[in-house]
């Protein structure tokens, strides 16, 4: 069995194609893909912050303290315009003569002093994702409302003192009893479940393919079946490597994003961050990486057992694509709002190690349900282990 | 010794296989199986080299196979120096050297570890193994190719390099499934003269072929196997004999006419 391992091992050593997916891939591409995703989101938001809209108003004159806020506004430019329909309006923001309008109604004056309550419209092209035009005029129109709540209220009557309690009678103050690695751990643990378990998938995917299905392409399988070993110890000297590629894969990568967040955070100053990742403990990366071990090992088994079916490498591969798709539906349950570690969801496949990790990553564990996740989790994988062996015993498998 | 007896294996086809019209005529299939090879009987003594001869597709390799513990019979036995396959494949491994009809090496590998993987899968100690891979290195001038990867070798050195990792556990019977397919005369000779060197030292060979010089000058004994069984087994002089001249190629094409008279009587 060890003799298998070794040799298998070796091979994938010296092969160009594994060096790229276990160990290059998670140590500076993945780097590298967050950071060039991060800068041009970066760029991106800070560019739609700056953005300045050109703007009309219509009736400007209903409402001059508004007119004026808006035109003092820095991400606002006023444009002239002799349109007044809506239709014009419509036609000119599509014709990008500028970039939002808003309606004020000619009786606006009036409506304000009889206390009427006035409808605007703000026109404009609600198609992008990052709408700050929207919150920046919103915050203009919040104080202008606000003044004009006070007016009225003063006009009424009120007492100036009371016009605070009256306007806003309750003020909410939130007091967030989290810690800082909870909310950490409540918004990284799922997407790093998501990622480690996938990077696990991938590192064994090309190893297990090479294993089965090369074997039998490059001829060596009918030499290796008649050597005086079982055919137990080929498996499992098989999914032993497979396993060990798997979990080079998802360690490399804890490691390389460990080592990578340490230094943006010392360069970015990021001392919550960094004070949040210093709160998880070794125990806690162990009992991650053990619950990793068995998860690891049924892609291991299953990825083994097509391979072995598979006639070639492309079939193989055929099969095997699907899979990441069956692997992703139980993550992405973990990821919704409101999932939480139970003894039901400890029972899920995938769904309860990415609900695991997210608790370690919290600091909320509970040790007995992660007992639950490892036990039914190693059954699983040994489950197909045993099925594994016995389907390299099967001639009609391994001789299609 | 390699003794064979009423051999038979069959696969099943899969239920949505339609035959066709040559299927049908043909007596190897039947509704939901094909019968690969039927009956297959033939011995080969120590220091005697046997060619099994046959058409394409005649059952020759499903027969290698068997004998080499790949492929379980569906009947018969195989009895490997009194060792039967059957019974105690493991103990039948220990004895059998086999090369495939595909020379299946480990790419990344070098010609040394290649061999040095099986030697070690056959149990051999470190030192013994580094012998024995020198001496075969020598047999088979290999010694210039030793440290290279397979993935780098002509079709020539990946031959030779499979047949040093058939035989590196000094096997006491050496099974070899078109040896010299492919090679240049160079090449085909040295795989000749090792073959000699194996008769020499009383191991049984065998080795399915097609090309009939190679019969003439290496092989004792000769089997034909057609549509499953054999259709000739004896020395080479019986099968010399099978022509007026004595001319290999002419021989065997009277083995596969007469057996397929055969055939059609008994399908008659």
């Amino acid at each position: 069995m060890w003799q298998v391992y070794l040799k298998e091992l070796t091979e994938l050593m010296r092969d160009k194609k594994t060096l790229i997916f276990v160990i290059l891939l998670p140590i500076a591409i993945f780097p590298v893909l967050f950071a060039i995703v991060g800068l041009v989101m970066a760029t991106t938001t800070n560019k739609a912050m700056e953005e300045q809209h050109r703007y009309v108003i219509i009736n400007e004159q209903q409402a001059p303290e508004f007119a004026e806020a808006l035109f003092y506004h820095k991400n606002f430019k006023k444009v002239e315009t002799a349109l007044s329909t809506e239709q014009e309006l419509i036609t000119a923001i599509r014709n990008e003569e500028f970039d939002v309008a808003l309606v004020i109604p000619a009786d606006f004056a009036s409506r304000k002093a009889a206390v009427q309550q006035a409808e605007w419209k703000l026109i404009y092209n609600r198609s992008s994702q990052l709408d700050f035009m929207y919150n920046h005029f919103n915050d203009i129109l919040t104080d202008y409302t606000e003044q004009l709540q006070r007016g009225a209220l003063s006009q009424l009557g009120v007492d100036p003192a009371n016009l605070t309690a009256i306007i806003k009678p309750v003020e909410l103050t939130r007091v967030n009893t989290a810690e800082q690695r909870e909310n950490l751990g409540e918004s990284l643990g799922a997407v790093l479940a998501y990622a480690l378990v996938l990077l696990c998938l991938s590192g064994a995917m090309y190893p297990a393919v090479d294993m089965g299905a090369g074997e039998k392409e490059r001829g060596t399988l009918e030499t290796l079946l008649i050597c005086p070993i079982s055919r137990t110890s080929i498996v499992i000297g098989k999914f032993l490597t497979v396993l060990t590629t798997a979990l080079m894969t998802a360690l490399i990568t804890v490691v390389s994003l460990g080592v990578w967040g340490a230094i943006i955070s010392a360069f970015a100053d990021l001392s919550k961050v960094s004070d949040a990742l210093a709160a998880i403990s070794v125990v806690d990366l162990m009992l991650m990486f053990s619950l990793l071990l068995p998860t690891a090992a049924i892609f291991a088994a299953l990825l083994l057992a097509i391979s072995i079916y598979a006639r070639t490498f492309k079939e193989a591969q055929n099969y095997m694509s699907p899979l990441v798709f069956v692997v992703i539906a139980p993550l992405m349950v973990a990821m919704a709002p409101g999932m939480e570690l139970d003894t039901t969801t400890a029972l899920i496949p995938l769904t309860n190690i990415a609900l695991a990790i997210k608790e370690l990553l919290k600091g909320t564990a509970d040790y007995g349900l992660l007992l639950l996740i490892f036990a039914s989790t190693a059954a699983l994988a040994a489950a197909l282990i045993a099925f594994c062996v016995r389907w390299f015993q099967q001639e009609k498998v391994l001789f299609r | 010794m390699i003794e064979i007896q009423d051999l038979a294996k069959a696969f099943a086809l899969s239920k949505n296989n339609k035959l066709s019209d040559t299927e049908k005529q043909d007596v190897r299939y039947s509704k939901d199986a094909f019968h690969s090879v039927r009956n297959v009987s033939f011995s080969c003594g120590s220091g005697e080299v046997l060619g099994l001869l046959g058409p394409n597709g005649a059952g020759k390799t499903t027969t290698l196979r068997m004998l080499s513990t790949a492929l379980k019979p569906d009947a018969g036995s195989v009895l490997l120096n009194g060792v039967d396959v059957l019974k105690q494949p493991v103990k039948a491994r220990q004895q059998i050297g086999f090369l495939s009809a595909d020379t299946g090496l480990y790419g990344k590998l070098t010609a040394y570890e290649n061999i040095a993987y099986f030697g070690r899968l056959h149990g051999m100690k470190e030192q013994q193994l580094k012998q024995r891979i020198d001496e075969l290195f020598t047999l088979l001038n290999m010694h210039d190719f030793a440290n290279r990867r397979a993935d780098n070798m002509s079709t020539g050195m990946k031959q030779k390099t499979a047949i040093a990792r058939a035989v590196v556990h000094s096997p006491k019977v050496v099974i070899l499934d078109e040896p010299t397919t492919g090679l240049d005369i160079m090449t085909v000779q040295t795989v000749l003269d090792f073959i000699k060197g194996l008769k020499a030292a009383g191991t049984p060979v065998i080795f399915s072929t097609h090309h009939l010089d190679e019969v003439a000058s290496l092989c004792d004994r000769v089997v034909v196997i057609d549509k499953g069984v054999s259709a000739f087994s004896g020395d080479i002089k019986q099968f010399k004999a099978l022509s007026d001249n004595g001319d290999l190629r002419d021989a065997f094409l009277s083995v596969l006419s007469g057996a397929q008279l055969s055939q059609q009587q008994g399908a008659a």
